[in-house]
């Protein structure tokens, strides 16, 4: 099969600086043009194609570039990725409910929530072994879950209801043209894009490649693994608490179902079926997961099943997903099991 | 609030145990997988599901009992459990059997990649579960009382129930003999060998595809025999069963130290044990929290579960 994330790579190197910046701003005004595209072949049949976009579409893209980084490119995995996004979401509604505060002054309320919620378990957690921090962390979403299933205070099964929209900025929010919401969050994923990716070529990006390469030998070259380990996992909880203030104001309502597991699970699919590690493909992914499970609506009953065994079919076919990493990684582990034999 | 712990110890003992049981042979899919491959087997809660089917099925179809009738008794009690056992130990271990060669395989000789069998297995477990679904068209079945539940003697307050006897006995009768086999056989010492080193096995002659295959099918066998004991006790079974169940499971393969099935049975006896107690305490809502809890609690003072390093040596 053609190596695709090689052939965006040697078309990106070999072009100069005018040529990049056409390629983004053409790619980028595709994708911003979408939501006139509802009604091509794209069309989701049940849902609206402009809402597909924001949910699940937008919002698994974000969430899979936050757990990216911490399973992607540090190497932890992590099941319970969920929990930050229920933390987000909750301190959404609880505070726009309860004060006048509006989506964009709680959002970072939010973050620093769901921040404070990754340290928490990350401390105790992370001097685990790897499949341990898996479970770990997939108890801690269940806990997260649970409790806000059993507080009345927070409305138990049925959730809360009647949380605000973002107040525009000189347009409107609507809840039947959701075009403003797709553009919103377009800006938090090239923002986070761009976080992620001047990270990744400094100290902290350097640090967690070392982690997931080799741990011990990381520490021996005087890397904090445990630091670093920590702010990974601190990082991914702030874009998921980010992604989930804004999926309770764009939702209205909010239950302790909409943070189930399979939402954790979905999400690390996201990652792992386009491309571990490597953030263009993590957004393909994550874009044709959402897409996919709503565009076959009409197979109702059949739609998981399906959804199931694309999952497994896919792994078998292309095991590094659709954009795998770096060439060059790639160099380097075929010399070590060149040696090693 | 600690009334009824007190005043029940006894019968929640009893019942605590028997849960236990279950959760011992559902840990066995778990631990035996992870000591050979390093790997979660994420489909095992749908084995349980498909184990515990079974017996539902055999029970209502082939004995045609139905929700009414007199359990039976003596050499027909008898032969009933057999059968009913049987039949869910075989689709279960044939069921492991494919998942292995479908998710795990053809990945395991193809990628270093240590999450891709990982996804292909939760793949494999969304299509058993939604098979199930659609073919019961996402209703609870009920199933026949194959086991009565009769009470044998009463012990301190406690009733002593038949239901929860069998599972006691014949799920340490069950472990009893996979620890014999894995400990004396020829293909437990394999098993053996894969989970130490897996290159120095394979050195040594061990065909690893079948090694990896029987771990499977001997992990499969010991859930689907809990998804019989399971429907003995709680008579209903329903597509998303498992998830509750599995996880628990894996919790208590957790505790005792993952990849080691003497530590997974008593993970699994004492996760059973809390969870009926906590459920007596503090509500049965509140049972998943409790449980999860306990075992980050016990992670950060046993980072290799309880039973720790001197027994992961002697993994499996």
């Amino acid at each position: 099969m053609i190596n695709l994330r090689d052939k965006g790579a040697e078309f990106w190197e070999r072009s100069n600086r005018p040529v990049r910046v056409l390629t983004v701003f053409a790619i980028l005004a595709v994708i911003a043009a979408l939501p006139y595209a509802g009604n091509s072949f794209l069309q989701t049949p049940i849902a609206a194609f402009d809402a597909v976009l924001v949910y699940p579409m937008g919002m698994f893209i974000l969430m899979a570039l936050g757990l990216n980084v911490v399973v992607g490119k540090s190497g932890m995995l992590d099941l319970g990725y969920v929990a930050f996004f229920a933390v987000g979401a909750y301190t959404m509604a609880l505070l726009s409910t309860h004060t006048g505060l509006n989506t964009w002054e709680i959002m970072p309320i939010g973050i620093v929530a769901a921040m404070i919620a990754g340290v928490l378990l990350a401390i105790p957690t992370l001097r685990l072994r790897g499949d341990y921090l898996a479970i770990v962390t997939l108890g801690f979403g269940e806990i997260v879950r649970v409790s806000a299933l059993n507080s009345e205070s927070i409305g138990g099964a049925l959730g809360i209801a009647g949380i605000p929209f973002p107040p525009g900025l000189g347009f409107e929010y609507q809840l039947l043209d959701q075009k403003y919401f797709y553009w919103t969050i377009l800006v938090m994923i090239l923002l986070v894009i761009w976080v992620i990716r001047r990270l990744t070529v400094r100290r902290p990006g350097r640090a967690w490649e070392s982690i997931r390469q080799d741990e011990d030998a990381a520490e021996l070259m005087g890397v904090s693994t445990y630091k670093y380990k920590i702010w990974a996992f601190v990082f991914g909880a702030a874009i998921g608490g980010g992604a989930g203030v804004f999926y309770a104001s764009r939702s209205m309502v909010i239950a302790p179902d909409n943070f189930t597991l399979n939402t954790s699970i979905l999400i690390l699919a996201c990652v792992v079926f386009g491309g571990m590690g490597n953030i263009w493909g993590v957004i393909v992914g994550a874009a044709i997961l959402g897409y996919l499970p709503d565009r076959f609506r009409f197979l109702s009953d059949a739609r998981l099943l399906l959804f199931g065994l694309v999952l497994v079919i896919f792994m078998n076919l292309r095991p590094e997903g659709i954009l795998p990493r770096k060439k060059r990684e790639k160099a380097i582990v075929k010399k070590d099991s060149g040696a090693s034999l | 609030m600690f009334d009824t712990l007190i005043h029940q110890f006894w019968s929640l003992t009893y019942s605590g145990i028997a849960l236990g049981f279950i959760y011992v042979l559902i840990a066995m899919g778990y631990t035996m997988v992870y000591g050979v491959l390093r790997m979660i087997n994420f489909a095992n809660s749908e084995i349980f599901t498909v184990g515990a089917f079974a017996t539902m099925i055999v029970s209502k179809y082939v004995f045609d009992f139905s929700l009414e009738m007199i359990p039976p008794s003596n050499a027909k009690l008898f032969l009933v459990i057999i059968c009913c056992l049987a039949a869910s130990m075989l689709v279960s271990g044939l069921l492991a059997f494919l998942v292995e060669l479908v998710a795990y395989r053809h990945l395991r000789n193809r990628t270093s990649n240590r999450i891709a069998p990982l996804i292909s297995a939760i793949g494999i477990g969304i299509v058993i579960s939604e098979v199930v679904r659609i073919l019961t068209r996402a209703r609870t079945q009920f199933s026949p009382n194959v086991v009565p539940k009769k009470v044998l003697f009463t012990f301190q307050g406690a009733e002593i129930r038949l239901d929860n006897t069998v599972t006691i006995f014949a799920g340490l009768a069950l472990f009893i003999i996979l620890e014999r086999f894995i400990k004396l056989s020829r293909l437990g010492k394999g098993i053996r060998a894969v989970s130490m080193d897996e290159d120095s096995a394979k050195l040594m002659g061990v065909n690893l595809n079948r090694v990896i295959s029987l771990t499977f099918i001997l992990g499969g066998l010991m859930t689907g025999a809990a998804g019989f004991f399971y429907v003995n006790v709680y008579e209903n079974v329903k597509y998303n069963m498992g998830f509750s169940l599995g996880l628990a499971a894996f919790t208590a393969a957790v505790i005792g130290g993952i990849g080691n099935i003497r530590g997974a049975f008593f993970g699994g006896i004492a996760l059973g044990l809390v969870e009926i107690y906590a459920s007596a305490i503090v509500g049965t809502q509140w049972k998943p929290v409790t449980v999860f809890i306990i075992l980050i609690l016990i992670l950060l003072f046993r980072p290799n579960g309880i039973f720790g390093e001197a027994i992961q040596k002697t993994r499996v």
